[in-house]
């Protein structure tokens, strides 16, 4: 019942000057499927996904062992394209982060930079981007108009349309609707489960809950290490380690 | 003493601190509209300094305080952003960068006559551009760096973080983030800087003195390598240097001066309050 593995985490450790964030870490993420990393925080998880689009790369005093494959590749191999890896893995963030400028110019900043310049191909990324990201009905009136002036469930729709218009194969969110209310969490929760046709996903949930709503996989991370991993309806339901369960029932964290 | 009256007599004096402030200013201004006005003359603006530069106009200085001010920003203003981006952009926190800061800030306490001293040594004398618009330009530069740097440093590390980030997550590069978020959005910061920079350098005199400033010259600068008058200089001959001198044209002259420096500050105040009323963050 696994899918191919999309990306292959192997024994990747990661420290931040002498704070160990990541020990050793091996797992395998399988296509067209949303993977779920939960646990409390500091468990490494917004780590592993920023190592996994090289959004460390740049961040002083940090150091990594082990590998992250994608599609087999090496994705810290030497002579890896940056960007180009960043426009097939994207990323949306815990908190709604629209660019100054309108719906448009948001949607459309990764495709500018990638170097698309033909107007119907970009207006055909706009909208569908938009409708994956079920923002389409209420902004295609209002293209035009500063992101920061739409509600913050829209901007974080927004985010992950955003994302999609660069059409990745992957899709990391950080807690994407940490910030929203419970209708604009229910609308990305169920455009996740229409995307994970076409992507694979990697969420952190804000809540168990929501895991074990949406994960097919799930991966438990406690201060830095894997402590299991399987099926989300394995693992949301009857935990093998003592701590996972602990945690999914409630009784820390 | 109850506390509403303490209260009362500390707004009492900051008001009248703030006041302190204001007064003084306003009587500069005021007294030099007043005596200067009436010397003002399309004749005043326009012609050749005659007589000694007792009579006739000041359009040589004019025009040589125009050309100094835009020479300084065809230095400053790349070479400064360019600092400014680097240092917030690129450098890491080492001992380098650090030194780098520590002599921006050594550079802004530098008297102003020390600067036209150097630029006499290095500019007019060592590369031998005479005293000329461009040593006259390269040392208003140098003077102007430091307040371009720190401003449009300040202005572009007031830029929120994540903007990078996200471009960054979206396949930008690390200068296209730049150059289409970040820089875009601390341009008013980098302008209100710019301007502020270029004001003090077309009203310096000390950095003129010895590298372009002419004592009396009828006629205007035909090349960089030219000398030209310039109003600061101007100012201070006419005030000190030439016997039996007409008041008007002295006041005329500061006026002159005082209203281009206070049009360019306002230009950068409206420039600052267009954008940040634009402003998403």
């Amino acid at each position: 019942m696994v899918g191919n593995p999309k990306i292959q985490v192997r024994d990747v450790s990661y420290r931040y000057g002498q704070v160990e964030a990541l020990n050793q870490i091996t797992l395998d993420v399988p296509e067209h499927t949303v993977t779920v990393f939960f646990g409390p925080a500091g468990g490494g998880k917004t780590t592993l996904l920023r190592l996994i689009n090289r959004l460390n790369d740049r961040v002083d005093n940090t150091s990594m062992e082990g590998q992250i494959l994608i599609d087999g590749e090496d994705i810290y191999a030497p002579g890896v394209h940056v960007p180009g890896l960043r426009r097939r893995v994207g990323m949306v963030f815990a908190l709604p982060l629209p660019l100054p400028g309108t719906v448009r110019e948001n949607v459309l900043y990764g495709p500018a930079l990638a170097g698309i310049r033909d107007r119907n191909r970009l207006d055909e990324l706009l909208q569908t981007s938009l409708e994956q990201a079920a923002l389409w009905d209420e902004v295609k009136d209002r293209l035009d108009q500063p992101a920061s002036s739409f509600s913050g469930g829209q901007q974080q729709r927004l985010c992950i349309a955003r994302s999609l218009s660069l059409e990745p194969e992957i899709l990391l969110l950080d807690e994407p609707t940490s910030g929203l209310d419970p209708i604009s969490t229910a609308k990305v929760e169920h455009s996740l489960l229409e995307l994970k046709k076409q992507y694979t996903i990697i969420l952190v949930p804000h809540s168990v809950q929501q895991g074990a709503r949406v994960a097919d996989f799930a991966a438990f991370f406690l201060m830095g290490e894997l402590i299991e991993s399987g099926p989300g309806a394995d693992l949301f339901t009857q935990a093998q380690d003592q701590r996972t369960e602990d945690y999914i029932t409630g009784r820390f964290g | 003493m109850s506390q509403q009256l303490a209260q009362k007599l500390g707004f009492a004096f900051l008001g009248l601190m703030s006041l302190v402030v204001i007064v003084p200013i306003l009587l500069v201004v005021g007294a030099i509209i007043y005596a200067g006005f009436p010397a003002l003359s399309w004749e005043f603006l326009s012609a050749m300094p005659r007589e000694g530069m007792r009579a006739g106009g000041i359009f040589p200085a004019i025009v040589g305080t125009l050309l100094l001010t835009l020479g300084t920003g065809l230095v400053a203003i790349p070479v400064g952003v360019g600092a400014a981006v680097y240092l917030s952009e690129y450098a890491r926190d080492n001992l380098f960068t650090r030194a780098i800061r520590l002599a921006i800030v050594n550079l802004a306490s530098i008297p102003s006559v020390v600067y036209g001293l150097f630029g006499l040594g290095l500019f007019v004398l060592l590369l031998q551009f005479g005293t000329s618009i461009l040593a006259g330009s390269l040392t208003l530069a140098i003077m102007t760096l430091p307040v371009i740097i720190s401003t449009s440093e300040e202005a572009l590390r007031a830029v929120p973080m994540e903007y990078r980030t996200v471009s960054e997550s979206l396949g930008g590069t690390h200068w296209q983030g730049i150059r289409r978020i970040v820089l875009p959005q601390a341009l008013p910061g980098i302008i209100t800087g710019v301007i502020l920079g270029l004001l003090r350098a077309a009203g310096e005199t000390a950095p003129i003195l010895f590298t372009v400033a002419a004592f009396f010259l009828p006629r205007l600068p035909q090349s960089a390598f030219d000398q030209t008058m310039a109003l600061p200089y101007h100012l201070y001959v006419i005030s000190t240097q030439v016997p039996g001198m007409p008041l008007s044209i002295q006041h005329g002259t500061a006026l002159v001066l005082l209203a281009f420096v206070l049009s360019m500050n306002l230009v950068a105040t409206l420039i600052r309050s267009y954008f940040r009323r634009r402003r998403e963050w």
